[in-house]
């Protein structure tokens, strides 16, 4: 399997990482391996833990054990706003846009980490922050464009369309120029249109030396765009290698498919 | 007639005052629910910003130009230890926490002989002018419009739409809402002094649960688009009662009706509109 590759400094490894609910595990010691460039899937059923894993790794969610390293250093105790100054972004599943703020707005607070003016600074409108403020909304602005909302920048974002708001998500998350970047089912609610437009997106945000992890259910979607995947059933990471080999691996065909298709297969 | 003329100045020259001190206090209330937050320790901050400005001027003898700034020491401290605890708590229960320590503060004015008990303080020599007051009212308005125009601003709203995001986009949520209710500290502290020097007299009543009310229903009045709101729902809250003089007993009860016609029917406020995020 995945292990037997080339071993190359990963950008992030969870090792053992646990999140117990109340009468559950969500998240049952995974470990997840993610290297530095290309895309890599997250896989599994509903309620399998894909979310509680990105909310774990992006510090939303403190894990009950397991340790989580990125880009090198220790974050497992590190609080979310730190790791993202580090160089990790992320979109929700649920979708989280700032509605009432303008999409240029949206897309300057993915740059929040890179402003250093002083308190004294902003009041007295020096001339470093007018030069930081005019960086950021160039910035900005590259990362609406990326996505495709450059036209749109003084819009409110709560009057985009539900797969306008996925983008400029992904836009907010990009605007920092992240090492990683979790996109938590990126096409959910997209019409076939919007989800070719996304895969090209993210090939393009990979181009600019991104790495993506993404959950994702739609598997076509999935197969074509990764360079790995892993997957999840009921908290446990049950396979991970590339993606031909997933389609091909019993034990994901039966989480995935359930039981019956997976015998309907076995017996042909 | 000179009793008259001479009533008319008094009123006048009070409701000047009010207007310059609630727009601060509005201010002060605008600070924290721009981020999210719905603390209400603003009539406490306000409060040990006057008792403390008193203390200064009264036994210590110091200058006025020396006391104002100095007021804003008592309400930060306060903020500074209070802050730790409670930000852990959200919503309603953060407002009832808040409201709780003003209701110890009061205790603690009441039964402090060197703070004058129920009595209050008298004799406190009126050295904040009209032009002084609304200079400070004038700046803190500058100032909050300027950062709002600027990252700390967009964290702030980031902040009060929707406090997980903001943090996953790198906001520090926890030191911003430190930072949020220190300002708010600065501000009604200032406003406690100026107005404890503004009217000779200051009372453990001034600063308990009825005043920390009113200094929301400012905010919630007018709107927190931008600073602009709350200082126009302050005004108008402090002049209707005015223009109503004759029905003083039903101050209260109008007020109440007032602000639940204002969340009824203007959930953003009598000023809608939402200031821009960016500078330039
Ligand atoms: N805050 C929570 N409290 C209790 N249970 C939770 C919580 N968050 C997630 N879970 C449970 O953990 C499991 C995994 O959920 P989730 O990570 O959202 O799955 P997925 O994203 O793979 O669909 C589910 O059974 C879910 O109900
Ligand atoms: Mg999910």
């Amino acid at each position: 399997m995945a292990d037997a590759a080339p071993r190359r400094v990963s950008l992030l490894a969870t090792s053992g990482l646990t999140r117990r609910y109340a009468g559950l595990v969500a998240v049952d010691g995974v470990d997840l391996t993610v290297p530095e460039g290309g895309v890599h899937a997250l896989i599994g059923p509903n309620g399998a833990g894909k979310t509680t894993l990105f909310n774990l790794v992006s510090g939303l969610v403190a894990p009950s054990s397991g340790n989580i390293r990125f880009a090198g250093a220790d974050i497992t105790r590190l609080a979310a706003d730190r790791r993202a100054r580090l160089g990790m972004a992320r979109t929700f599943q649920n979708i989280r846009v700032f509605g009432a703020m303008t999409l240029l707005e949206n897309a300057l607070t993915g740059l929040h980490p890179r402003l250093t003016s002083s308190l004294v600074g902003i009041v007295a409108r020096l001339p470093a922050f007018r030069r930081e403020e005019r960086h950021a909304v160039a910035r900005a602005r590259e990362a609406l464009a990326l996505v495709g909302l450059a036209s749109r920048a003084e819009e409110r974002a709560a009057a985009l369309s539900y797969g306008d708001q996925r983008r400029l998500e992904i836009a907010r998350a990009m605007a920092g120029a992240p090492r990683l970047l979790l996109l938590d089912e990126p096409a959910a609610g997209m019409n076939p249109a919007e989800t070719v437009a996304l895969s090209a997106l993210i090939r393009t945000i990979v181009g600019t030396g991104t790495t993506v992890l993404l959950v994702e259910h739609d598997m076509h979607f999935v197969m074509n765009l990764s360079d790995s995947v892993t997957v999840l059933n009921f908290g446990r990471r049950i396979f991970s290698g590339p993606p031909a080999e997933a389609r091909a691996d019993p034990g994901v065909i039966e989480a995935y498919l359930g039981t019956k298709v997976a015998a309907r297969l076995a017996g042909r | 007639m000179e009793a008259w003329l001479d009533d008319l100045f008094w009123t006048y020259q009070n409701l000047v005052v009010s207007l310059g001190i609630n727009g601060l206090l509005a201010l002060s209330m605008y600070v924290v629910l721009a981020a999210g937050q719905l603390s209400l320790g603003q009539a406490a901050f306000m409060g040990l910003g006057a008792y403390s400005s008193v203390l200064m001027t009264l036994a210590w003898g110091w200058p006025f130009w020396l006391v104002l700034p100095a007021s804003c020491v008592a309400p930060v401290a306060f903020a500074l230890a209070v802050g730790g605890p409670t930000l852990r708590l959200s919503g309603v229960y953060l407002a009832i926490a808040t409201i709780g320590m003003g209701e110890v503060l009061r205790a603690i004015y009441l039964n402090v002989d060197a703070l004058g008990g129920a009595l209050g303080l008298s004799g406190i020599p009126e050295q904040a002018s009209p032009l002084l007051i609304y200079a400070v009212l004038a700046a803190a308005l500058a100032v909050l419009w300027l950062v709002g125009r600027s990252g700390l601003g967009r964290a702030m709203e980031a902040m009060r739409e929707d406090a997980t995001a903001a943090e996953a986009t790198g906001v520090d949520v926890r030191r911003m809402r430190l930072g949020v209710l220190v300002a708010s500290a600065v501000l009604a502290g200032l406003a406690g002094a100026l107005s404890a020097h503004a009217t000779d007299f200051i009372g453990p009543n001034d600063y308990g649960f009825e005043p920390a009310v009113t200094i929301l229903s400012f905010a919630l009045l007018g709107g927190v688009g931008s600073p602009f709101g709350p200082v126009l729902g302050a005004s108008v809250l402090t002049l209707l009662p005015e223009v109503f003089r004759d029905f003083a007993n039903l101050r209260l009860v109008f007020n109440g009706i007032v602000i639940v016609l204002a969340v009824l029917f203007l959930p953003r406020g009598l000023l809608a509109w939402r200031m821009p995020r960016r500078a330039a």
